[in-house]
C-alpha cells in the first residue's frame, strides 16, 4: 500500500506555472483547479492530493505536517525562516527579484530610515548586514504607496518587471536577491518516512525542469 | 495583564490534568523499570545549575534555548536546564569517577526558551538513558536497542522508522575542504535544509579542490535506504580516513540493528547533524507515521565530559514522556472506585482502611456534598457489617 501524500500548492501566479511542471511529472489534478472553489483536489494518483492555499501558508502547512510537500516562493521561505523544511529543488518558475526601492531620485536618508515591507524578517536581516538600523513598517500590500504618502523612506518588495514601481514614480535602488523563484519544499519527517514515495517525484520534477530549461535555451 | 487573562499559561507551556497525569506517571514508572532491568542507574540532576556548567561543550543553540536567572546568593548566572544529557555527562565525568562503563538514566522536566519544533511544548518531560565509558559499536547498538525497546514498551508499536546518520562524515569533509568557520556555518545551514540550489550557488564561490567540491555537492543528496551507504562508499573512496571510517561504522551498525529488529524501517541521512551540536559520531532518531516529528532521538557525544575533567566516550537517547503518552493512548487499568458514606463510625473507617490497603480506591462522602461520584460500588451496612455492594 502506498502512503498518502499531500502536496500544498501556492495560489495565484505560481500555480499557473506549477501545474504544467507537475503534469510533466505525471501528477494531474482530477478537475480544473481554477474553475473550482474547492481547496482539496484529488489527482490521477489515488495516494496523492493537492491542497491549494495562500503562498505564505505553504511553509507552515509543510512544517506542521499538514502537507508532506509544498511549492512556495523563495521570498516566502526566506521570510518564514523555513526551519524544519527541506528545499531540495528550484522549480525555476515565477522568477523575480527582491529589491529595495524608493522615490525616484530620493536622497540618501539622514538618521534612522523607515522601511515598509511585508517581508519584515528579510528587511531586518538585510539592513542589519549593511550595518544600518532601520524602523520597519509591516504592510500587507500596495507597498509603492508608502513612500508616496510619506509613510516610509524605502520599501522592500519583490519586483518582476518594475512597471508598477515606475508607474508610481519609484525606482529600484538595491537588490537583496536577484534570483527569487519557486522552490519545492519537503517536510523533514515526511522525507524520512515517505522517502520511497517522495524521491521518485523529486527525480521526475528535476527531469521535467531540466527538459524545460533545455527547450528554452534552444 | 487583565484579571480575566490570568488563567492563561505562557505560550507553549502545558499542564497535565487527569486522567493524562496518571497515564504519564504510569508510563514513567514503566520506562524507568525497563531502564532498571537493563542495568541503568537513575540520577536526578538539579533543575538549575550554573549556566557555564549547563552549556560547557555544547553549541550556541542550546544557549539560546536555556532560561537564565540570577542567583541572588552569589550573583552568578544560573540556567534552567533545557536538556538533561549534558548534566548527566557532567555527573559521570565529575561525580561518578568509575573507570568502566557506566549506565545512567533520568526523567525530569526541562524548559525551552523557544519551542524546538512547531507546536512542541516548552516544558517537556525528558526521559532518557546514557551509556558512558565505551567507544564502539556495542554501546551504540545497546542504546539504539534500548530506545526501540522503550518505544515498544510505551506502546508505539506501529511501524517504526529509524533514521541513522554519522556526524563524522560531515566533520571529515570539513577538514578536507579547509573552509573558514563562517563558510562552514553557511554550508551547514544549507545542508540542514538540503537546499540544493543554494548549495550549488555557494560552492561556486569557494576556492576548494574540485574533487572536494563534488563531494560537498553530493552530501545533501545522500539520504534514503541502505543503498545510500554503497553509493557513499564509491563517492567518498578517496576522501580522508575519517570519512571512510564513519561510513563503514554506520554500515556495520545498520547490519547489527537490522538483525536485531528486522521489522524496523531503516533510513539513512548522511547530512543529518541533529540537535544541539554536541554529537561526535552516530546520530539516530525514531519516527512513526502517526507523528510528524522524531519520537526519540540520540547519538554519540564523546567530548562533552572533557571540560569537567575527563573526556569519556558517551552515547545515549532521550524522548519527551508526554509525547510518548499522547501517542500510545495508554490504557491505565481502571482501579475500581468504591464510595463510602460520611461519618466517624469505627467499623466503617476500619473497613475503608482495609480496602485502601488492598489498593482499592475509596472515596468517603463529604456531608453536604451531593454531587454523585461515578463509582462502581458502594459501602453499605448490611446485617451490622460494612460490605461492598456492586452497583
Amino acid at each position: 500500500m502506498k502512503q498518502q501524500l499531500t502536496i500544498a500548492l501556492s495560489k495565484g501566479r505560481i500555480l499557473k506555472e506549477t501545474l504544467p511542471l507537475l503534469a510533466a511529472a505525471d501528477i494531474v489534478p482530477a478537475e480544473d483547479i481554477f474553475s473550482s472553489r474547492k481547496l482539496i483536489f484529488d489527482t490521477n494518483h489515488e495516494h496523492i492530493k493537492f491542497v491549494v492555499i495562500r503562498a505564505t501558508d505553504v511553509p507552515t502547512y509543510v512544517e506542521y505536517g499538514g502537507a508532506d510537500m509544498g511549492i512556495a516562493g523563495k521570498d516566502v521561505l526566506l521570510e518564514h525562516g523555513a526551519k524544519g523544511l527541506y528545499e531540495p529543488l528550484d522549480l525555476k518558475i515565477a522568477r523575480c527579484r527582491l529589491m529595495v526601492a524608493g522615490m525616484k531620485g530620493a536622497p540618501a536618508v539622514e538618521g534612522r530610515m523607515k522601511v515598509a515591507s511585508k517581508f519584515v524578517n528579510i528587511t531586518r536581516d538585510y539592513f542589519a548586514k549593511q550595518g544600518v538600523q532601520v524602523d520597519i513598517i509591516k504592510l500587507y500590500g500596495a507597498m509603492e504607496l508608502a513612500p508616496i504618502m510619506g509613510l516610509a523612506d524605502r520599501i522592500v518588495d519583490i519586483v518582476d518587471t518594475g512597471n508598477t514601481l515606475r508607474a508610481n514614480g519609484l525606482e529600484p535602488m538595491e537588490s537583496i536577491d536577484d534570483d527569487i523563484s519557486s522552490r519545492l519544499v519537503v517536510g523533514q519527517a515526511s522525507m524520512k518516512m515517505k522517502h520511497k514515495q517522495i524521491q521518485p517525484i523529486l527525480d521526475k520534477l528535476a527531469a521535467a525542469i531540466d527538459a524545460r530549461e533545455a527547450e528554452a535555451s534552444v | 495583564m487583565a484579571l480575566a487573562d490570568r488563567w492563561l499559561l505562557p505560550e507553549g507551556v502545558k499542564e497535565i490534568l487527569p486522567p493524562e497525569a496518571s497515564q504519564i506517571e504510569a508510563m514513567r514508572r514503566r520506562l524507568l523499570d525497563l531502564f532498571d532491568s537493563w542495568g541503568y542507574d537513575l540520577v536526578l540532576p538539579p533543575l538549575m545549575e550554573h549556566l557555564d556548567a549547563l552549556l560547557t561543550g555544547v553549541g550556541g543553540e542550546l544557549d539560546l534555548n536555556t532560561f537564565k536567572l540570577t542567583d541572588q546568593l552569589s550573583g552568578h548566572t544560573l540556567g534552567i536546564r533545557a536538556d538533561i544529557t549534558p548534566q548527566v555527562a557532567r555527573i559521570d565525568a565529575h561525580r561518578m569517577r568509575n573507570e568502566g562503563a557506566s549506565r545512567l538514566c533520568y526523567c525530569g522536566s526541562v524548559l525551552h526558551a523557544r519551542s524546538t519544533q512547531p507546536l512542541a511544548s516548552r516544558n517537556p518531560l525528558q526521559i532518557g538513558a546514557e551509556l558512558f565509558g565505551h567507544a564502539g559499536l556495542d554501546s551504540d547498538v545497546e542504546v539504539i536497542a534500548l530506545m526501540i525497546a522503550t518505544l515498544h514498551k510505551a506502546g508505539a508499536d506501529q511501524e517504526l522508522s529509524l533514521d541513522l546518520g554519522h556526524v563524522g562524515i560531515f566533520r571529515g569533509l570539513m577538514v578536507d575542504a579547509g573552509m573558514t568557520s563562517a563558510q562552514q556555518n553557511e554550508y551547514q545551514g544549507m545542508l540542514q535544509r538540503k537546499a540544493l540550489p543554494e548549495i550549488e550557488r555557494f560552492l561556486k564561490t569557494l576556492d576548494v579542490d574540485e574533487r572536494v567540491l563534488e563531494l560537498l555537492a553530493e552530501l545533501p543528496r545522500l539520504h534514503g535506504g541502505i543503498e545510500v551507504l554503497a553509493k557513499a562508499k564509491v563517492l567518498f573512496s578517496d576522501a580522508s580516513e575519517d570519512v571512510l571510517d564513519a561510513i563503514a561504522y554506520l554500515e556495520e551498525l545498520a547490519q547489527r540493528v537490522a538483525k536485531r529488529f528486522p521489522e524496523l524501517d531503516l533510513y539513512f541521512d548522511l547530512s543529518e547533524l541533529r540537535g544541539y551540536n554536541y554529537h561526535t559520531g552516530v546520530v539516530f532518531a525514531a519516527y512513526t507515521p502517526a507523528y510528524g516529528q522524531a519520537l526519540a532521538k540520540g547519538g554519540r557525544y564523546d567530548d562533552i565530559g572533557r571540560d569537567f575533567g575527563r573526556a569519556r566516550p558517551a552515547t545515549g537517547f532521550s524522548a519527551d514522556l508526554k509525547t510518548l503518552v499522547d501517542l500510545a493512548s495508554l490504557q491505565v487499568a481502571q482501579v475500581s472506585l468504591v464510595t463510602a458514606p460520611a461519618g466517624e463510625d469505627a467499623a466503617l473507617l476500619e473497613k475503608i482502611n482495609e480496602l485502601r490497603a488492598q489498593g482499592v480506591r475509596v472515596i468517603q462522602a463529604l456531608s453536604g456534598d451531593n454531587q454523585a461520584v461515578k463509582s462502581s460500588a458502594e459501602l453499605v451496612l448490611e446485617n451490622g457489617e460494612w460490605t461492598v455492594k456492586g452497583l
